[in-house]
This record gives C-alpha cells, structure tokens and sequence, in this order.
C-alpha cells in the first residue's frame, strides 16, 4: 500500500490538482468566515432584540426565541436541504454555495446568539442596573460596561464552535458544493488512494482550524487581560 | 414640599404577585430616611422603583414637585439625573480603573468637560480616603474600599437624593466602619438619603426617620426613638428585638 501511495504522489500533486485542492479549501474557508462571521453580527442583533422590554416589543421577543429554539435543534444537512427547496419552490435560482451560506448562516445566527446571550448573563445584574441607573442607555451600558467583560466568556465557545463548523461544511459536499471533502471524493472516484485523497483533506482541515484555534487563544487572552482604560 | 413622595404605590416582578403594595412615604429635603424589615420584605425593590429601575404598577411618585412618569424616557433620564444609588456588591464596573468608574458617567453620559470631572473625583475620592487608588482595578480593593469608590461615584452624579442598598452587608466586620464613616459624612452634609441598612446603632444615630417594612408594606415610621425605644407596631418590636439580640 506504500508502495503504491508514493508511486501516485508525483500523479496526485500536480500543478492541476494543487489549485483544485487549494479552491477548494478556500471554498471551506469562505463558507466559514463568512458563514460565523454574519452569523456572529445577526447572533448579536438577536440578543440585542431579546433584551427589549414592553409589550410592544413581546412579538419581536417571540419571533427570535422561536427562531433560536427551532433552528439549534435542527441537522445543518436537512436545513441545507430545507433552503434548497424552498428557493427552488420559489423559483429563485441560487448557486449551490449560495444555499450552503444562507444555511449557515441560518444555523450559526442561532448558535452564536446563544453563546453570546450566555455571555451577558454572566455578567452580574448589578453591572447592568448601576449603569441603567447612571442613564447609561443600552448602546453605551454593552459598549462601556458589559462587552468588555462578556468577552472572555463568549470567545471561547464561539471559537470551539467555529472550528467545529469548519468540519461542518463538509456537509455542504452533500449538495455538491465543492469543498474540501468533495473535492477529495471526487479524486478518490478517479482512481487515487483514499489514503492520499482523504488524507491531504484531512491536513488540509487542520491547516484551517488550527490557526483559528490559535487566534481565538490570542485574542482571548488579549481582551480578557487588558482592561479599558 | 417633600423631596420625595410616594403614594399609594404598588410593584411586582411577575403579574399578579405584588412585592410592594400601598406604600406611602414622605422624605422631606435633607431627611434621612432608614428602611428597615426582614429579609425579603421588600426594601430593594423600594430603592429599585425610586431609582427608576422597576416602574410600578400603580401609585405616584413626586421628586422635588414633578410627578415620575415611569413610562416616559424623558421623565425617567431626569430622576436617574437626581438621583443615585449604591448596591451591596458588584457595584463598579469590573473593567474599569477606580479613576474611570467616577468619570465616566459625567464624562460620557453627561458630556461634562473631562478636566473638571477628573477634579471633582479626585476630590471626592479624597473625601472618601482612596486619594492613592485612581489606578487600581476594582479586584485589587478590599469590598470596603469598593464600596467607597461605589460611594465617590455616585457623588459625581452629583445626586440630590442618594439611595444606599445595604452597602455594608457583604463585607467583613472590620471593614464596615471606614464605609459607613464614609455615609456620616455625607449625612452631616445635609444631603437627602434612603438607607437599607441591619448596622441598628449606624440606623440609629444617623436616621432622622425609620420606617418599618413587612411583606411589602411599610408598618410603621417614626423617630429612631419611636422605632427602637417605643414601637408601636408587633412586627416591629419582634424585629428589633431580634436584630438587637443579634
Ligand atoms: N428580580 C426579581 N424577580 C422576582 N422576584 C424578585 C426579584 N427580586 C426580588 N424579588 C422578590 O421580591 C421580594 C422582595 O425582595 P427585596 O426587595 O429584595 O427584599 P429585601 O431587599 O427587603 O430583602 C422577595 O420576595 C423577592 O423574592
Ligand atoms: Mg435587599
């Protein structure tokens, strides 16, 4: 089997298959950047709404807890599907990277606002209610008082979630999205070793999550240490 | 006039469990008012509906003759403006120097000049015997050095009625002293104040009135005299003389 895996490497590593390989990894990468990154802005936006009072503001509290509490629960595979059809019921024509994206960042608005809600309430009542009661108005108490402390609590499930998306896109292959996992099927189906094949996929992952893992540590260690002055 | 009136008032947390019913209460200008009670009875939810934190649901409330309408952000900005409030812990913002937990609310809530501010809350933690602590970070303090910036701070709002939330509760017995010395300071000062305090001999010497608060009500007011000495009310006899016996 050695054997035969070092009489394809020069075969497998050519200047062709590279750039598949490295489009494809760049297509992963994309998927999770963008997907995390709208998913970390709309996850805010929706803590941001859950955190209104009154009852003119009860079906806006409604909509985003059911929105939340439906789509954590549901498989990334079948809201992929679930989006596919619903733009093809439509009559929309989107690519398949396009459904991949928008599932993503269906589902990642869901986790990440949980992350984040979590985060605020870890921060004591009493930081909230002094800076009310100093007429702090609701930008100014997250932006002076309770993002600075909420930080270090959220970056470390937000990032051990990112890198656990990364893997997840790997579904998107289902669809025929071409990342990572897809492509190294498709060199596998051309007759390469699975080993060489799954194997270049499977460092390729960790050439992505690995420095992730690593900026969420630095950054994490930078926001939680250094206080505002 | 009374500083602060209120009428009639009642507040819950959830629909149809009212923690504050029928409280009726004058605090004249300079007065200083202790709430006593168990635990439970209602006090905090007091001080949070004064401040402006809980509107409640029903009653009036009347700060220096305007009437609060606890629905109105306008209403609501202008008493917050007058007045302050210190809780029993976790009062400072954790992230911020002692310097910057003064500063920031006249800074930049109230878009004051940075250099006077920084003047006047370098006086009044002078006045509160942390002039050498500008720097330090809140969990470098001791509670009750805490709970001193807690107090410099919610001078530079420069309040006319400052509410202080049992402020001495959390900290260890040697360190409730140099906090309430801090209050009678204040206290001489002439300044409007509610206190939530169990400190019966702090209660007692600076109260210029007691009112007495069970199951949400207030039972009884009067002189620190009245209170302690000759209580009118069964439920204030039974809790004083269990408070003294300690
Ligand atoms: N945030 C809250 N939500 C629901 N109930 C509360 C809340 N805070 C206080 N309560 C209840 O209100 C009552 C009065 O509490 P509180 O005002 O804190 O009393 P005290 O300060 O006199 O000990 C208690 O029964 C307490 O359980
Ligand atoms: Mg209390």
């Amino acid at each position: 089997m050695i054997e035969r895996i070092v009489d394809e490497i020069p075969r497998f590593f050519t200047w062709y298959n590279t750039i598949f390989f490295l489009q494809a990894m760049g297509v992963t990468l994309a998927l999770t950047l963008i997907g995390c990154g709208l998913g970390s802005i709309f996850g805010f936006a929706l803590v941001y709404g859950r955190q209104t009072r009154g009852r003119l503001f009860t079906p806006v509290r409604v909509l985003i807890v059911g929105y939340v509490e439906i789509f954590r629960r549901i498989p990334f595979l079948v809201l992929l599907f679930i989006v596919l059809f619903t733009t093809e019921g439509f009559g929309v024509r989107v690519s398949f990277f396009g459904i991949a994206l928008i599932a993503i960042c269906v589902i990642s608005t869901a986790y990440i606002s949980e992350i984040i809600r979590a985060g605020f309430e870890a921060i004591h009542r009493n930081q909230w209610d002094a800076a009310e009661a100093m007429n702090f108005g609701r930008v100014a108490t997250l932006r002076y008082v309770i993002m600075p402390q909420a930080w270090k609590v959220i970056l470390p499930p937000a990032f051990a979630y990112f890198v656990m998306f990364i893997k997840d896109t790997a579904l998107a292959s289902q669809m025929g999205v071409l990342e990572l996992t897809r492509v190294a099927k498709i060199f596998n189906d051309r007759g390469y070793s699975a080993f060489l094949t799954f194997g270049t996929c499977l460092l390729l992952y960790f050439i992505l999550s690995y420095p992730l893992t690593r900026f969420g540590q630095r950054l994490e260690r930078r926001l939680a240490s250094s206080r505002n002055r | 006039m009374p500083h602060l009136e209120i009428a009639d008032l009642s507040a819950s947390y959830e629909k149809g469990v009212d923690v504050l019913s029928g409280i009726d209460l004058q605090v004249e200008r300079g007065e200083i008012l202790s709430l006593i009670g168990p635990s439970g009875s209602g006090k905090s939810t007091l001080l949070r509906v004064i401040v402006g934190l809980l509107p409640p649901d029903s009653g009036r409330m009347v700060v220096d003759g305007t009437p609060v309408n606890f629905h109105d952000k306008r209403s609501l900005r202008d008493l917050r403006g007058r007045c302050a409030i210190v809780f029993q812990q976790y009062n400072l913002f954790q992230n911020m120097n002692v310097m910057r937990n003064v500063t920031i609310a006249p800074t930049k809530i109230k878009k004051r000049a940075a250099a006077s501010v920084r003047a006047e809350a370098e006086a009044l933690l002078e006045k509160v015997g942390l002039g050498d602590k500008h720097d330090a970070y809140p969990d470098e303090l001791s509670g009750g050095q805490q709970q001193r910036v807690a107090i410099a701070r919610a001078l530079a709002l420069k309040p006319e009625i400052l509410l202080l939330d049992e402020v001495t509760s959390a900290l260890d017995p040697e360190l409730v002293n140099e906090v309430l010395d801090a209050v009678r300071v204040l206290a001489g000062e002439g300044m409007t104040m509610v206190v939530v305090s169990h400190e019966m001999g702090f209660v007692r010497e600076v109260s210029t009135r007691v009112a007495m608060m069970d199951e949400g009500r207030i039972v009884e007011t009067g002189t620190p005299e009245e209170i302690f000495d000759r209580p009118s009310a069964g439920r204030t006899r039974d809790f004083v003389a269990k408070i003294l016996r300690g």
